[in-house]
């Protein structure tokens, strides 16, 4: 969690600090900067605070960069400047950030220099082509053939470099990888038609050899840029999860710092309405909490000096003051992770789908080119007309589809999740969400809103309603709350009364010319009943108390995306940590008959892994923290973006807003993608199985060679390209 | 033929200016931010310090 990393306190003490002058650049995070009105306000609203020297906002990373004299300003006065102006902002972990920004620039550059290579030696090789068949002389055509090899040669030594590393790495690690036959391609095609250059000869691959790197470049750049912007997704969400805390000083004064710079024993103030930054224990004070995102149960929890509470909860009545503690090892939190390390080291071990292929791909590809090789050698070939018949066979064979097919439709995959207010966080979960059979669902907060709202409404009196009510508008207890909401969709307006007493865990009490009012739990209105804990009495006087129920209310469109679901075949589940009574009717409501409630986080995991063991591949929704180890177990993870900042770090996919149809899409999106994927490898084996046999014959020629190659690449990214286009919202 | 003496560099100076143009580019961040872009060229304020 964030509140336990160990980075440095960036904010006020940076003012205290003894750096003289010191310019700090800050880059901010940005929640909901969505158009290029919100681009200015967010920069006039940086360099409304006194000491900003520049601030440069970015649309497409949702961020800003700003550059301030730390003697001025702190990140605590810049992002209460943005909230000002509406927007909620969070510091970035900036030494995580650029690393791979650099390495997706490192691949554009040699993008650019092996598309240019690739251009001017098509161009003369065409013009070589077609002079073979007209009336170009030999001296001419020689010529041609090195101002070719003049280009190639600088362009494979500069753009082939990520290839040759990671086949070096491989190597040296004793393993094929995908990389091997490609700089092996690479790197024999230059050498040997180097050579046939000198000789005069006319096998000369110059331009397969430079258009197959820029093809593979691409490839490499489409997926690093996946990869980026998932990581940026996801680095965004977690930093914004972090918040301000206010720490009370020993002294008694009051200071802000982002959570991330709590340290075990600061002591902190949360205000009513707040979410508790870190673990603590409560030094002062009496409240409620709702653990909603931590246990999964809706209704709240009374706590007192000396209880426990944990980052995440949300205080609902009272001012709380905590003692934030040190992560130790018998807490909650610390159960969770060891949990969730250990789920995902099984997931760690996923292969892509183009690896796996890969796997089978390379021997395949080197065990042909030696064929080859040794087949003309013993044929009776010289070794020279041997290596450039095997030469164009690992050319023909080169993985064009894996390297550039499969990228190019995930990144059209991506951008369709995101206009859809999906942000996708694992560069493979598509892959993953594509294969999954079975969907399991939280329920608080993912198939509910994990918000109460007041049940059998219309048994209750207006006047009643009203009364309670006017109670009920003091307090910030979600089923006042409700009562609020009621009332004002019924009765239209609430009129709060004055003189009224909170008493926390109990209720509230006022009194009136008519007798005492109360509005609270059953105990508090003097009610021996069942003691069911999603209810709430009001009683006036010596009148008969009456009873409001209330229930989580689940999400819009739950029952119909689970009946999508069970339609298209798959086996739903629902597990809570919450009350039996209350799952099952949740379960009753939206459609799904297999539940289980009651569980603990290791309690999910059994049973996720029961089903795995049974030879399911789940996609597990939740939100909760006692989903995050869960989550990470399922073979795909979705997380709504109210979750719980341990939970979206474990999710593939982040959903916004109130629907829970976003699972629909995803897993729709995810399989069309799948399935572009398989058509791809299906085009590549065609043009493999077309053209391998020619190549091994000695019958392709350097022109054959280089046609295949591009119209292949040409074709399959045309085919991702479907995707992109399909179903615009 | 004579002519392609000199059309041929020329063609390859010119490819390589497009070359150069984009790595820098590519380099002085014009393409950190391709949503905003669009919106800034609307902007009537001129760019800040």
């Amino acid at each position: 969690m964030t509140a336990h990393a160990p980075a440095g306190r960036l904010a006020n003490e940076a003012e205290g600090a003894s750096r003289v002058g010191a310019s700090n650049t800050l880059t901010l995070a940005i929640e909901n900067m969505r158009c290029g009105g919100c681009l200015r306000s967010v920069e006039h609203a940086a360099l409304g605070v006194a000491g900003v020297e520049t601030a440069r906002a970015s649309l497409a990373a949702k961020r800003v960069s700003i550059a301030y004299d730390s003697r001025q300003a702190g990140a605590v006065e810049l992002i209460a400047a943005l909230k000002r102006a509406g927007f909620a902002a969070a510091p970035m972990e900036t030494a995580k950030e650029d690393r791979g920004d650099a390495w997706h620039k490192y691949l554009l550059r040699r993008v650019a220099v092996s598309g240019f290579a690739a251009m001017n030696i098509m161009l003369l090789s065409v013009a070589v082509w077609s002079g073979t068949a007209s009336d170009m002389d030999d001296a001419l055509a020689a010529l041609f053939r090195c101002l070719s090899a003049l280009i190639a040669l600088p362009t494979v030594a500069y753009a082939g470099q990520p290839f040759f590393a990671s086949a070096l790495g491989a190597l040296k690690g004793r393993r094929l990888n995908m990389d091997v036959p490609i700089s092996l391609a690479i790197l024999l095609a230059t050498a040997m038609s180097l050579y046939q250059t000198m000789r005069g000869s006319e096998q000369v691959y110059f331009d397969a050899a430079v258009s197959l790197l820029f093809f593979l470049l691409v490839g490499r750049f489409l997926d690093e840029t996946l990869r980026v912007r998932a990581r940026g997704e996801a680095q965004n969400l977690l930093s914004l999860q972090s918040g301000i805390a206010t720490i009370i000083e020993p002294e008694g004064s009051h200071r802000m710092v982002p959570t991330h710079a709590l340290r075990p024993g600061d002591q902190l103030l949360v205000a009513t309405g707040e979410r508790v930054a870190a673990d603590g224990v409560v030094l002062a004070g009496t409240g409620q909490i709702d653990q909603s995102l931590i246990t999964g149960e809706t209704a709240p929890l009374t706590v007192r000096a000396g209880q426990e509470v944990y980052a995440g909860t949300l205080n609902l009545t009272k001012p709380l003051q905590i003692q934030v503690r040190a992560a130790d090892t018998a807490t909650l939190l610390a159960e969770i992770s060891r949990l969730m390390l250990a789920a995902e080291q099984g997931k760690a071990r996923y292969r892509r789908l183009a690896d796996r292929a890969a796997q089978i791909y390379a021997p395949a590809v080197h065990g042909l080119g030696l064929a080859t090789f040794l087949g003309w050698l013993l044929a009776g070939a010289t070794w020279q007309t041997a290596l450039t018949y095997a030469i164009a066979v690992l050319i023909i064979t080169c993985p064009c589809a894996l390297a550039l097919a499969v990228p190019a439709v995930q990144i059209a995959a991506a951008s369709q999740l995101f206009r859809r207010r999906i942000i996708i966080k694992a560069a493979d979960g598509l892959e993953r969400i594509a294969e999954t059979d079975m969907v399991v669902f939280d329920k608080t907060g993912t198939l509910t809103l994990g918000r109460p709202e007041l049940l059998d409404d219309e048994t209750i009196s207006d006047k009643v309603l009203a009364a309670a009510s006017s109670l009920a508008a003091a307090s910030r207890h979600p089923y006042a709350r409700a009562i609020v909401e009621a009332a004002q969709k019924r009765l239209g307006s609430v009129l709060p009364a004055s003189g009224i007493e909170e008493t926390p865990g109990l209720g509230l009490a006022r009194s009136s010319p008519e007798g005492e009012e109360r509005l609270g739990s059953a105990e508090w209105c003097g009610i021996d009943s069942g003691g069911e804990e999603s209810e709430v009495w009001y009683r006036r006087g010596s009148e008969a108390p009456v009873r409001l129920r209330f229930a989580d209310s689940v999400r819009s469109d739950a029952a119909d995306v689970v009946a999508s679901l069970k339609r298209q075949g798959y086996r739903l589940a629902l597990l809570s940590g919450d009350r039996t009574a209350v799952v099952n009717r949740v379960a009753r409501d939206v459609g799904i008959e297999t539940w289980r409630a009651e569980l603990k986080p290791a309690g999910k995991i059994a049973w996720l892994d029961a089903c795995a063991s049974a030879g399911r591949k789940m996609l597990m929704v939740g939100d909760g923290l006692n989903d995050a180890p869960a989550l990470a177990a399922a073979h795909a993870c979705m997380s709504p973006a109210s979750a719980a900042d341990i939970s979206q770090r474990a999710a593939d996919f982040v959903f916004q807003g109130e629907k829970l149809t976003p699972v629909l899409e995803a897993i729709a999106i995810g399989k069309r993608a799948r399935s572009m994927a398989l058509q791809n490898f299906a085009v590549a084996f065609l043009y493999n199985v077309a053209c391998v046999p020619l190549a091994m014959a000695g019958l392709v020629t350097p022109l054959i060679a280089a046609i295949v190659m591009s119209s292949s690449s040409i074709l399959v990214t045309a085919n991702a390209a479907r995707l992109a286009g399909r179903g615009r919202p | 033929m004579t002519a392609l003496a000199w059309l041929i560099p020329v063609a390859l100076l010119l490819g390589g200016l497009g070359l150069a143009a984009f790595l820098w580019a590519l380099r002085s961040g014009q393409f950190e931010d391709l949503d905003g872009a669009a919106y800034r060229a609307l902007e009537d304020d001129p760019p800040d310090r």
